[in-house]
């Protein structure tokens, strides 16, 4: 767990603190995204955590250990650090540049060399890039290289000043997916620091929204900051789109799904009128069991048995951890105007654009 | 006017060429590397107190631009005519400026997010000077001592005047006598001897940082 408490830091020379009097608690296990217009203090509070930048006043402790009473080079190596330009040293290859914690701990080789694959696994790197200088890598290559070196030594705790800052938006999506999967497996305490809003509240599972001067405007889960704003400026801050942003972070199975217009293959033609009428609409779903075949027009459906028709394939199906977002894409560009979600059981229900509405409102 | 081969081949075989190679290599030598020690020293106190840089290139500048000859007599009243104190102290004088820019200049131009990225590792600020900002710094380093040896080879040959062996002797006495194969050997070896060291240190440097020559477009 991390604690800062009235944390105050004023460069020496400025009229004002870049932090005036923060407090905030991590818990252990979080993944708390801070979060900020440009110069707001958000690095100022990152580096103060590891000593980088030393505080004003205030006090701060990680794992209940005052962070002032270890010796900064001491506290460090046992604190992960990525930075946004990474920091990679040229002159050492990527394995060097990994076991550079473990080396300052005095790790005995093989354990070294055993802990270095490890991680260019685990960060998915190629095993033939262990002896490349950083020069010779692309941006995404050395941000993995740059969290790699940051876990050698399976630090407890992580801070991350825009890491995926540097590198082209594909790339970044993709980092930001893998390196969330990897926290999921790994239970450190994150603290990560991003101006972009979308990236904060997508990686947070909380999220500390700073204004200028370092001062916290909200600390709550994304679902609920985006659902509720504490003020004026977390609102503007948050943007256009908040509504669609929180559907982003919901998964499908969060919705209440209906079983909506579906007949087994086995029912007569009578039967799929019936359901088609009763949900006032010109097309039925065909299941066989729990395993949903596609979709027909009413105009296909006359006294031939549904087994022998040729059911059309649903464009998009939804998994139960896919995001309300993409649900309501599926919804708006299907023709029969619902998402279908199947799970590893099978069929699971649809949704339409009304439950999707009633989450955003929620 | 012609070459005097036989004088050439006299001389390499009874080994005054040879001497005055060794001669001459010797107060290379010794002028970089002591220019190196004192130079790194100052750049330690520069990098320490930013403040002293300004001061440090001042004196060391005002060094530089005096007149070579000037300097080793300005010398000779402190040390004697011909005590190899004279020659070095006036050879180790003209390195420093130069050295002192390419060892500062090399340690500030490694990257902040190198250093900032090495101390949130937890190294110490003397572990990240010696294996994170020297290594780094080599390549400007030894420009600078490429340019400090090439020029140290031809001021001494100016040495001759204060008493010291060397290339210097040949050219001297070949323009005295109006010898001219013992003029023109002294300067060409002097030219040799600045280009082979130069090359030299090109080598080294590739050698030192294999990092710098492996470069694949990322
Ligand atoms: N080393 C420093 N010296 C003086 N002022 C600084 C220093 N670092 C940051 N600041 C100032 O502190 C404020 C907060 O900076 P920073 O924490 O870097 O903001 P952010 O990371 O949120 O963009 C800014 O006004 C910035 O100019
Ligand atoms: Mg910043």
């Amino acid at each position: 767990m991390i604690r800062l408490e009235s944390v105050r830091k004023v460069f020496p020379g400025a009229t004002a603190p870049a932090v005036t009097s923060l407090s905030l608690e991590i818990p252990e296990g979080e993944f708390v995204t801070l979060v900020g217009p440009s110069g707001c203090g958000k690095t100022t509070t990152l580096k103060m955590i590891n000593r980088i930048i030393e505080p004003t006043s205030g006090t701060i402790e990680v794992g209940g250990q005052d962070v002032l009473s270890i010796e900064p080079h001491l506290l460090r190596r046992s604190i992960g650090y990525v930075i946004q330009q990474v920091g990679l040293l040229p002159h050492r290859t990527v394995e060097q540049n990994i076991a550079t914690v473990p080396r300052l701990l005095g790790w005995p080789r093989d354990r070294i060399e055993a802990r270095v694959a490890e991680l260019v696994e685990m960060v998915g790197l190629e095993h033939e890039m262990r002896d490349r200088y950083p020069a010779e890598l692309s941006g995404g290559q050395q941000q993995r290289v740059g969290v790699a070196r940051a876990l050698a030594a399976d630090p407890p705790v992580l801070l991350m000043d825009e890491p995926f800052g540097a590198v082209d938006p594909i790339v970044r999506e993709h980092l930001q997916m893998e390196f969330k999967d990897l926290w999921r497996r790994l239970g450190k305490t994150v603290v990560f620091v991003t101006h972009d809003i979308d990236e904060a509240v997508r990686m947070g599972t909380r999220v500390a929204i700073l204004n200028i001067g370092g001062v916290l405007e909200q600390y709550d889960r994304p679902e609920e900051i985006l659902a509720n704003p504490a003020s004026e400026f977390v609102a503007r801050f948050l943007g256009e789109e908040r509504g669609l942003r929180r559907l982003g972070l919901l998964p499908v199975s969060s919705a209440t799904l209906e079983r909506g217009p579906v007949v087994d293959v086995s029912a007569g033609p009578t039967e799929a009128r019936a359901v088609m009428d009763r949900h006032e609409v010109d097309w039925v779903g065909l299941l066989d069991g729990n395993r949903l075949l596609g979709w027909v027009p009413a105009s296909e459906i006359g006294s031939t048995p549904l087994r022998d028709l040729e059911p059309r394939e649903f464009l998009v199906r939804l998994r139960p951890d896919d995001s309300l977002r993409r649900a309501l894409d599926a919804v708006v560009t299907s023709r029969t105007r619902v998402g279908v979600v199947v799970g590893d059981e099978g069929y699971l229900g649809m949704l339409d654009v009304e439950t999707v509405a009633e989450e955003i409102t929620e | 006017m012609t070459i005097d081969w036989d004088w050439i081949r006299r001389n390499l075989l009874e080994g005054s060429i040879w001497q005055a190679t060794q001669e001459h290599l010797m107060h290379t030598v010794i002028a970089v590397g002591v220019g190196l020690i004192v130079s790194f020293a100052l750049s330690l106190a520069v990098l320490r107190w930013p403040r002293t840089y300004a001061p440090i290139t001042w004196v060391t500048g005002i060094l530089y631009t005096i007149p070579s000859i000037a300097l080793f007599t300005f010398l000779v009243p402190i040390f004697g005519l011909t005590s190899i104190f004279t020659a070095q102290v006036a050879l180790v004088s003209y390195t420093l400026l130069i050295l002192i820019r390419n060892i500062v200049a090399g340690i500030r131009g490694v990257p902040d997010h190198v250093v900032e990225a090495s101390r949130g590792m937890g190294m110490t600020e003397r572990r990240i000077f010696l294996d994170v900002q020297l290594p780094l710094a080599l390549p400007a380093i030894i420009a600078g001592v490429r340019v400090a040896a090439v020029t140290t080879v031809g001021l001494v040959t100016l040495t001759v005047i204060v008493g010291q062996g060397g290339y210097g002797l040949f050219i001297l006495r070949g323009i005295g006598r109006r010898f001219l194969t013992e003029a023109l050997v002294g300067t060409l070896l002097a030219v040799l001897m600045a280009i082979v060291i130069d090359r030299g240190l090109v080598l080294l440097e590739r050698l030192a940082t294999p990092w710098a020559q492996r470069r694949r477009p990322a």
